[in-house]
């Protein structure tokens, strides 16, 4: 009898989080129908117009997927050459040591700050930086917010992977030893093969926070609606057209920033699926 | 979804209302702009009255929304509604202006400590036309000011906002060139600078970075004391902003459903980006099961919202007070508000 109540308890636990993703999903869609019928689905995926003078309406969103897609495809660039490290000195060459325990809980304090105050800190220490480096005029752009979103994701990354590395069973490791092999031979040979597909994985999630974060990105990507030529070029992301303009809107702008939400949505799901399906290729 | 914002204010006004047992209270809903303004006044006319007034600073636009679906007493709207606006309301709204403010222009150039600028030349700088500080044309302004070479950088805001709509219908007066490329609205198409969220994120970026310069609403220009420039108005002259020479730019003709911007004022000494901020309510209080109560308690805040006790606190919060002649067709307005087809 206990035991069915549990079970019961279970399915309904686990169809009510089903039935609010759908239930956003549904509301995203009917929300964007004005749009997407008054634009059709290609002209407002392709449009790189977002004038929202009332005259002369129009909204596209691709300057915004734009800005998503490379601000967060940068940020991931920039967190690789960290993120591994700190799994493989946590994870492999000082795992379970002090100072790998220490290490470890650093970087997942990193994922604990508020995403204001990255934005902050890009603000008015890393935003100076870019402006004395001759990079940008004002310091603005997707190379600044790529930066502060690449130090974000960091942890996502690193954590994950930390586990996955420690996870690869030591009688492979020594059994490669015992065959001559260095610490960098079995790096490569044996916990890049055996825990490859869970790094990428864990990659994929740091991805999709990045793909997500509106705040720290609002502060320093500069807020312009046009496609960015290059990475010091000020832009806008999808989430943050949505956080800013979203007060004011009405009628066929409100409409296409849900239209915007729901292709935000979609395009997460789609890196995820993608992920999944390396992950499971790579097995 | 849409309600999302004003449902959440509402339902933590009623919160703290049900503490107090049945106690009367308005709600209010709308433009942030005034809402400095609006939380004084209301603590003090709760003092006086005993009347709870609750106001969510959630935009013009999501207070017009929820005034439309009925579910707030008043709204409070930076712009007037217009004629097609005013249409899709389920009935006659009337517009009652309660303070007034003005729009800024804030820059940093650190040698610089007092800069004239006209309406053209800032239509320039703002559609990229002028990008340099030297530019012959604003040397032209400032005689005697040493400008240093260095580029403009202008500074937008990136949400809707009544201060983007009353500076851009500012530049729409007085540059052909504004009003056919670029238009009056609360959001608009830019070409050049960068974008920041709200007045905070604009003055922000204006203070730490040399050579820009950005418009930000009166009120917080005057609480944080940034630099400003002095703007010519219609009449020829240099006016720097305050709360007199806002208050100035009201003296001019006003229509009687007040529904008028008062950029470009012809007044001599008149601010020429100011002001008004409105609340606004159904001419007719019967609506969505209200009682006479509290078509009552609504009226009698729009009355005390114009009256000197309430006019005196706008300039402790950096905003100006009302004009007599304002006031004077405002509560002739109020005069013509009714329950049940009858007077209140």
């Amino acid at each position: 009898m206990r035991d069915r109540i549990f079970k019961a308890f279970l399915l309904i636990s686990s169809l009510a989080i089903l039935l609010v993703c759908g239930a956003i999903f549904y509301s995203l869609f009917t929300d964007s129908m004005e749009a997407l019928k008054h634009f059709g689905v290609a002209e407002f995926i392709t449009g790189q117009e977002w004038d929202p003078n009332p005259d002369s309406e129009t909204y596209g969103a691709l300057p915004f997927i734009t800005g998503t897609l490379l601000t967060s495809f940068l940020a991931l660039l920039f967190c690789i050459p960290f993120s591994l490290p700190v799994a493989l000195f946590n994870g492999e060459y000082f795992k379970g040591k002090k100072i790998a325990i220490v290490l470890g809980s650093i970087v997942d304090l990193l994922a604990g700050i508020p995403s204001v105050i990255y934005g902050l800190w890009g603000f008015y220490t890393l935003r100076p930086i870019i402006v004395s480096l001759g990079l940008s005029e004002q310091g603005f752009g997707v190379l600044t917010a790529s930066i502060v979103l690449a130090i974000m994701i960091i942890p996502y990354a690193a954590s994950l992977s930390t586990q996955f590395i420690s996870m690869v069973p030591t009688d492979l490791k020594e059994g490669a030893y015992s065959l001559g092999a260095t610490r960098l031979g079995v790096i490569k040979n044996v916990i890049f093969p055996s825990a490859g597909s869970a790094i990428f994985a864990s990659f994929v999630l740091a991805l999709g926070r990045a793909l997500g974060e509106t705040i720290a990105v609002t502060m320093l990507i500069g807020n312009t609606n046009n496609i960015p030529l290059s990475i010091t070029d000020t832009a806008n992301s999808m989430a943050s057209v949505i956080a800013n303009q979203f007060g004011e809107a009405s009628d066929l702008r409100l409409s296409s920033l849900v239209a915007i939400g729901l292709l935000l949505f979609v395009i997460t799901g789609v890196i995820n699926y993608i992920g999944k399906m390396i992950v499971k290729r790579f097995n | 979804m849409k309600k999302i914002n004003v449902v959440a204010s509402l339902a933590l006004a009623a919160m703290l209302s049900s503490c107090g047992g049945s106690k009367e209270v308005i709600t209010g809903a709308g433009a942030t702009f005034p809402l400095p303004y609006y939380n004084i006044a209301f603590k003090n006319y709760q003092a006086t009255s005993g009347v709870d007034v609750t106001y969510g600073g959630v935009g013009s636009g999501g207070g017009i929304r929820s005034l439309k679906d009925m579910i707030v007493d008043f709204a409070g709207s930076d712009a007037y509604l217009s004629d097609k606006e005013l249409r899709d309301m389920p009935s006659e709204v009337i517009h009652i202006p309660t303070c007034m403010g003005a729009v800024v222009l804030a820059y940093n150039l650190p040698t610089v400590k007092k800069l004239n600028l006209s309406g053209d030349v800032v239509a320039d700088i703002f559609m990229g036309n002028i990008t340099s500080w030297n530019d012959a044309r604003i040397v032209a302004l400032n005689v005697g000011v040493e400008l240093p070479s260095i580029a403009i950088s202008p500074v937008y805001r990136s949400d809707g906002s009544g201060t983007t709509f009353v500076f851009s219908d500012y530049l729409s007066k007085v540059s052909p060139e504004w009003a056919k490329s670029m238009g009056v609205a609360k959001a608009l198409k830019w070409n050049t600078g960068v974008a920041a969220k709200g007045n905070p994120g604009v003055a922000g970026i204006i203070k730490q970075s040399k050579g820009s310069i950005g418009y930000v609403g009166s009120e917080y220009g005057f609480a944080l004391n940034i630099t400003m420039a002095n703007i010519k108005n219609s009449a020829g002259n240099f006016i720097a902003p305050s709360s007199e020479a806002i208050s100035a730019a009201a003296t001019a003709k006003i229509p009687s459903d007040m529904r008028v911007m008062i950029t470009n004022s012809p007044a001599e000494k008149a601010y020429p980006i100011s002001c008004f901020t409105w609340l606004l309510i159904y001419k007719e209080q019967d609506y969505n099961k209200r009682t006479l109560e509290s078509a009552q308690g609504t009226v009698n805040l729009l009355r005390w919202m114009l009256t000197p006790a309430a006019q005196n606190l706008t300039t402790k919060v950096h905003y100006s007070p009302l004009s007599a002649t304002v006031i004077e067709s405002s509560l002739k307005a109020l005069d013509g508000v009714t329950y049940k087809g009858e007077n209140i």
